[in-house]
């Protein structure tokens, strides 16, 4: 079979075009060559039809079992379910670069076929810069970590199968979804270097990138909850958020990407913040990047960490280098070009905006710090250290807190100018009912009014009454009130979507950090416990055999108040092909509360280490993510993103 | 002075303020919130403070784990093959946790010498090593071959 040869040798074609692409159209644009500026087009489609060739190579010799190639044989087994196979081809290292290119490839194909009424120089440019990162992402699959690797002559019969943590549905979704993200910032940075090469920054630039910022913004949200759901019951044993280095690494992307979502919205409707924008742009992509350096280059102890290689690191650093020194040089030669086309006061919704990109953007250096910090002190030599999660809770949670109050204030300012009277007029009464209800609804859960839980839900309320607010103004003068709230744009929807999203997920997060029970106990059979109205018999263990594992399975009886309410089977399983233990927890999910029970190791006498939890509120952590994600989809099928421009402009 | 410049000089300080009392506080949750990795080695030493939040690392000791029949309390060894510390826990341990295997635990070191853990961690891999002990034991000159060598390629 000569099968993983010809995706090496799609790779290379592939790499080809990139540099074709990256030259030629770049070249035509400064010189007003239409011809060489209309090679963009046909050279993304092929482009993309290499590497989504060379990815269906892999992708058959996982189907095919073909253990002479090193990367299937480390990463598969004959026994992996065929599903778990395919998604296996993104479970190491080198198969998950082949992922990301592909879909950068893919962004670059959907740029190509969906901006036909850009002009023409801008299109070339825009592909030219996703042609320059391809380069880079191929050269390093290529140089450092090609999954098409043989192991010749002899190789081995049975694969070493995949990591059991990532046998997992989540291991299907949670990557594509959070590298789709991570990618799609690097549209928002081309169209930002596009502009800068091209010195026409301009409201019409904004409008063509929002809604590429808008989407790569919505999948990386969904990435990260998939993430936080996938560590919820696979490996966090009821943990949701670490604050681990590849946590942070996804989390850094998304404050910048959420402040630049914002900060274009301001560039579009006023012309003004251009330069600011197109730092965010740059920098949102640089973190994506960096991320990759943090998670590939195993410098971080980490979960993500594969097998490391000192090589990859350093080529993932000078990418780093070239991309963020190359474009910053860049920005301070055309950033004193950039005019700012109106004015606005001190009380705005620019300011206010701005004020949500300053806690963003501070928000992330405190993130960066934690995350880097233990680095630098390593490379200086003074020693090795960690940095604990509460310092990231005792600095995230104020600044959050903080945004949620200008949050509700942004959304019924106006442009240019407001009035702190008319502001006091538009919230007092939201304020006001926001508080009630707010503590009127944790004194109703908790009996009690602990401060964090209080705020957090009484911000809720606000954010939530705030967008209320704005909702009735746009309404108040229209006679027809149904047929005003269809008048209202998607865009406008999309955002109020996002906006209670994030009250959901701040409800979320304000229940389920104080108000959770965990019970670590030895449980014999016969053994009870009762907490929280619910009470857990364990009546023993049942061995069960899957596939490719055997299992230990936990058999628990719960009762709710007295009557029997469900049964539960955690497991601990014994993946054979790499004797590797695996705990299975199992879940009874609920809108209010999960129970979640989880087996610890066998003790004598048929007893078991079990951890019981109650977790309240959880799911309102994803399903605040669900509706961010949504929101921001929304927002960017706005049709006015579709207009046509006038042609003039090229 | 204007009123506009005025009204300058008030931003401009406000965020002089607001910037130096983030930067102050952010220090101040970082110094708080540092854990210092130590060897086995140097805890023998005498180098690691006691009571106060340190992560130490290194390999489970064949046959030193003891499990408690009543409780979830267990005790074991961990060494860089120079010297040994005692660490003792109460919860339930990783799943990758095992004899031989290399492991990081966090926790305070009491008077007796003993490292008392409130959490252990061993790595979703069984390949894989925490790089501080990796470390440590390069340092004492003693790191094992990788077995599964034809995985870490």
């Amino acid at each position: 079979m000569i099968i993983p040869e010809l995706g090496e040798y799609a790779l290379i074609l592939a790499l080809c075009f990139a540099i074709l692409l990256a030259s030629v159209p770049l070249i035509g644009a400064s010189r007003g060559n239409t011809l060489w500026m209309d090679f963009a087009r046909p050279l993304s489609k092929g482009m993309f039809l290499f590497t989504l060739f060379s990815f269906l190579c892999l992708s058959w010799a996982f189907l095919d079992n073909d253990f002479s190639v090193v990367y299937v044989a480390n990463n598969s087994n004959t026994a992996l379910p065929w599903y778990f196979r395919l998604s296996a081809v993104w479970g190491g290292h080198e198969g998950s670069l082949l992922l990301w290119v592909l879909i950068l490839a893919g962004w670059t194909l959907a740029v190509a076929i969906k901006s036909r009424n850009l002009p023409q120089d801008i299109i070339a440019r825009v592909l030219a810069v996703m042609g320059w990162v391809s380069i880079g992402f191929y050269l390093f699959i290529l140089l450092t970590s090609s999954p098409f690797e043989r192991y010749l002559p002899g190789y081995p019969q049975q694969g070493a199968d995949l990591n059991p943590l990532l046998q997992d549905f989540g291991l299907i979704v949670h990557p594509p979804m959070l590298y789709m993200g991570y990618v799609g910032f690097a549209v928002a940075f081309a169209f930002a270097i596009a502009a800068l090469l091209s010195g026409r920054l301009d409201a019409a630039w904004a409008r063509w990138s929002r809604p590429w910022t808008s989407v790569a913004w919505a999948f990386l949200t969904l990435g990260i909850a998939l993430g936080s759901w996938w560590a919820y019951y696979e490996l966090g044993w009821g943990g949701w958020w670490f604050w681990d280095p590849v946590e942070n690494a996804s989390l850094m992307p998304w404050l910048v990407g959420t402040a630049l979502v914002h900060s274009l919205a301001v560039t579009e409707k006023r012309g003004v913040f251009k330069s600011w924008t197109v730092l965010l742009a740059i920098f949102a992509f640089s973190l994506s990047l960096l991320g990759t350096f943090l998670v590939r280059s195993g410098v971080l102890t980490s979960v993500h960490a594969f097998a490391s290689d000192p090589d990859r690191g350093l080529f993932i650093l000078i990418m780093l280098a070239v991309v963020i020194g190359g474009s910053l040089v860049l920005y301070a030669l055309r950033a004193g070009q950039m005019r700012s086309e109106s004015s606005f006061g001190l009380l705005s919704r620019e300011s206010l905006l701005l004020v949500n990109n300053v806690l963003l953007v501070v928000s992330c250096a405190m993130v960066l710090l934690g995350t880097i910090y233990p680095l630098i002190v390593d490379a200086l030599g003074m020693g090795k250290l960690s940095v604990g999660p509460p310092y990231f809770n005792a600095l995230f949670v104020p600044l959050m807190s903080i945004m949620l109050v200008f949050m509700g204030a942004g959304v019924v300012s106006r442009w240019k100018q407001t009035s702190l009277t008319m502001l006091g007029q538009q919230l007092w009464l939201p304020g006001l009912v926001a508080i009630l209800l707010g503590a009127v609804c944790t004194w109703l859960y908790a009996g009690e009014l602990k401060p964090w839980v209080t705020l957090g839900i009484v911000l809720a309320w606000w954010v939530v009454l705030a967008g209320l607010r704005d909702l009735y103004n746009r309404l108040r003068h229209r006679r027809e009130k149904l047929a005003g709230l269809l008048k209202q744009s998607r865009s406008y929807y999309g955002m109020v979507l996002a906006h209670l999203g994030v009250a959901v997920l701040v409800v979320g997060v304000a229940l389920v950090s104080i108000y959770s029970e965990q019970r670590d106990l030895r449980m014999q059979p016969g053994d009870t416990l009762t907490f929280r109205d619910y009470t857990f018999v364990f009546d023993g263990n049942k061995h069960v055999e899957g596939p490719n594992y055997s299992s230990d399975q936990g058999q628990i009886r719960v009762l709710y108040r007295g009557k029997p309410y469900t049964e539960m089977r955690p497991e601990k399983r014994l993946y054979t092909a790499r004797g590797s233990v695996m705990t299975e927890a199992a879940i009874d999910p609920g809108f209010t509360r999960d129970l979640y029970v989880a087996l610890g190791e066998p003790r004598e006498n048929g007893a078991w280490a079990v951890r019981i939890q109650y977790k309240p509120y959880v799911r309102w952590l994803w399903l605040g993510g669900l509706l961010m994600t949504l929101g921001g989809l929304l927002a960017a099928s706005d049709p006015r993103y579709r207009k046509r421009m006038s042609s003039a402009a090229a | 002075m204007t009123p506009k410049r005025k009204q300058r000089l008030m931003v401009v300080l406000f965020i002089v303020v607001g910037v130096s009392v983030a930067v102050g506080l952010t220090l101040f949750a970082l110094n708080q919130n540092i854990n210092l990795f130590y060897s086995p080695t140097q805890i023998a030493a005498g180098e690691a403070p006691l009571s106060t939040r340190i992560r130490a690392g290194g390999m489970v000791v064949d046959g030193s784990v003891q499990r408690d029949p009543d409780s979830l309390f267990v005790s074991f060894d961990i060494t860089d093959y120079d010297k040994t510390v005692t660490v003792e826990y109460r919860g339930i341990l990783p799943d990758l946790f095992r004899e031989g295997q290399g492991i990081v635990a966090q926790g305070a070191m009491n008077e007796r010498g003993v490292l008392e853990a409130v959490e252990v961690l061993a790595k979703h891999d069984e390949n894989y090593m925490p790089p501080e002990v990796a470390e440590a034991l390069a340092k004492a000159g003693k790191m094992p071959m990788p077995e599964g060598q034809e995985f870490n390629k």
